[in-house]
């Protein structure tokens, strides 16, 4: 009973100190830079206690209705669709060996164009609205996600597809309780990577071909000498890809508690 | 005390449950082309434990792949209770030696027990209840909410056996199936194997290299010559009283048996 809790609260101290040593340093640099940029008078670096006065003013207002939410429901829109796609086409594609063959050096080629490269082409076909970035966003995400997909599949123990054979697995159950369960890991790597893709694009085409959104208001700050609103959108954009990633670390560590688990007990034996 | 029961109103050729018939398995074709089963006849009774026996690269595991409806045959069939195996029979199940490799780690031990049941018109109770009863009978009933890498090779393998029991086949392959764990696990097993084939009275089929296992396990034994395996002889195991690990090993009968299964794999 004494070593149960023991054991317990010396896990607690370990959580709070791996929680010190990752946050340390972002303190630290938060906090040089407050005072560094306090009395600096330079104009392209303006100091950070007015770079927050602008976040709370630019962002926590209307501005959140008529320019975040756009942007964020067109970033979600996209990766949710290009996650759909990766995953479904990954899974046929890898089954399928001719289809194998017939679509992956396409999908290589496909993945090598830089999205932003393609923005052009799609203002002329979408025009500037909310269903270009969504298109977009989906396509340049969806490469990671397919292509991680396809590996994970098809690297699967072959002896699973014996045992699914003989019990006569089959169809939804074979798809959801063996062939993506056994995929997961390299799956989740790669909807991590579209997630990144998914972000990167939303503020990128914004900046290229908007007249809304976070990306958009952050390069019209900076082409109009609104040096601080450009340091609060930047800010904002740091804040939400940090959380994205967060929130899909959180994510990912549930689905693969399994995988994770069994891991950690291959290098405790 | 090992009477044959047989069910009224049977017919008679039921009592093959099993029968294997010129198997022949090549693969390749041409120079490349290598024969691993030449021409395998023999037949396994209802509620029957046959041990095939042979040398390892014998082609034992293609054998069993052969008989799950795994892999088809390059000429001959095999007949699951007068059905030709042209797929995995129904009433068929298989435990795998790599035990780590053939249950999902993503899922519980109880949902590894029960996911050949789902959507195959097993009700949410009556699965429940198999599983239950497959783990009482492998002597794990207190691990079900665990995940299979949280237990040990022996109990794994248990695991996967009880898998097998849920499923209620009329027919167990078992290939290889305690080649990876330890000597007094192994034992437990052996004994396990036994213990359900009579509780459930299911026929059983178990390949292995080990000799004294096959002997101690079978009523009869199937012996394999090397490759390309032909059968040597099938040799019928009469051994008093039931069978305990260390009684029946004592017997001079089974000393014979023994050394008769090893002349008859070592011959060329």
């Amino acid at each position: 009973m004494r070593s149960v809790r023991r054991s317990e609260s010396s896990a607690l101290t370990r959580r709070l100190r791996s929680v010190a040593i990752e946050f340390w340093l972002p303190v630290l640099i938060v906090v040089l830079w407050w005072f560094a940029s306090a009395r600096a008078d330079l104009v392209f670096y303006p100091p950070l206690a007015e770079i927050v006065q602008r976040f709370g003013e630019q962002w926590l207002s209307e501005r959140f209705f008529t320019d975040v939410v756009p942007s964020l429901r067109n970033m979600l829109v996209g990766y949710a669709f290009s996650c759909l796609v990766g995953v479904g086409m990954g899974v046929v594609v890898a089954q399928v060996r001719v289809v194998r063959h017939a679509v992956e050096p396409l999908v290589h080629f496909l993945r090598s164009i830089p999205p932003v490269a393609l923005v052009p082409l799609a203002i002329l076909v979408l025009g500037f609205g909310a269903d270009m970035k969504m298109v977009i966003i989906a396509f340049s995400a969806v490469f990671s996600t397919l292509i991680a997909t396809l590996d994970g599949v098809r690297a699967a123990d072959p002896l699973l597809g014996e045992v699914t054979k003989v019990y006569r697995i089959s169809g939804r159950d074979r798809l959801f309780k063996v062939t993506l369960p056994a995929a997961a890991p390299q799956i989740l790597g790669g909807l991590q990577v579209s997630l990144q893709i998914a972000f990167v694009v939303m503020i990128t085409s914004e900046m290229l071909a908007s007249t809304e959104g976070i990306g958009y208001l952050t390069i019209l700050a900076q082409q109009t000498f609104a040096i601080t609103d450009m340091w609060a959108g930047m800010l904002l954009l740091g804040v939400l890809g940090y959380l994205f990633n967060l929130l899909f670390t959180l994510a990912e560590r549930r689905v693969l508690r399994w995988h994770i688990g069994m891991r950690a007990q291959a290098t405790t034996r | 005390m090992t009477e044959v029961v047989a069910e009224p109103n049977t017919p008679e050729r039921t009592e093959q449950r099993l029968v294997v018939d010129e198997l022949r398995k090549t693969y390749g074709a041409g120079v490349e082309a290598k024969t691993v089963l030449d021409g395998l006849s023999f037949d396994v009774r209802s509620g029957e434990f046959v041990c095939v026996v042979g040398p390892s690269g014998a082609g034992k595991t293609t054998l069993l792949k052969c008989l799950a409806g795994l892999l088809p045959p390059t000429s001959g069939t095999s007949y699951l209770d007068d059905t030709p195996i042209d797929g995995p029979p129904e009433k068929l199940a298989l435990v795998f030696q790599e035990y780590t490799r053939s249950l999902m780690p993503w899922l519980t031990v109880a949902k590894n027990v029960t996911l050949p049941l789902v959507n195959k018109g097993v009700s949410k109770h009556e699965m429940r209840k198999r599983a239950e009863e497959a783990l009482d009978a492998v002597g794990l009933t207190d691990v079900p909410g665990k995940y299979p890498w949280q237990l040990s090779g022996g109990m794994q393998q248990r695991v996967a056996i009880a898998r097998a029991l849920a499923y209620q086949p009329e027919v167990l392959l078992m290939d290889e199936p305690f080649a990876s764990v330890d000597a007094q696990t192994r034992f437990e097993l052996e004994d396990l194997a036994l213990s359900v084939r009579e509780r459930f009275g299911i026929t059983v089929v178990l390949v292995t290299h080990d000799i004294d296992e096959a002997v101690y396990l079978a009523d009869r034994v199937v012996v394999l010559g090397a490759s390309p395996c032909q059968v040597r002889e099938i040799i019928d195991v009469d051994l008093r009283g039931p069978r305990d690990q260390v009684e029946t090993k004592a017997q001079r009968r089974f000393t014979e048996l023994r050394s008769r299964v090893f002349e008859l794999i070592r011959a060329r």
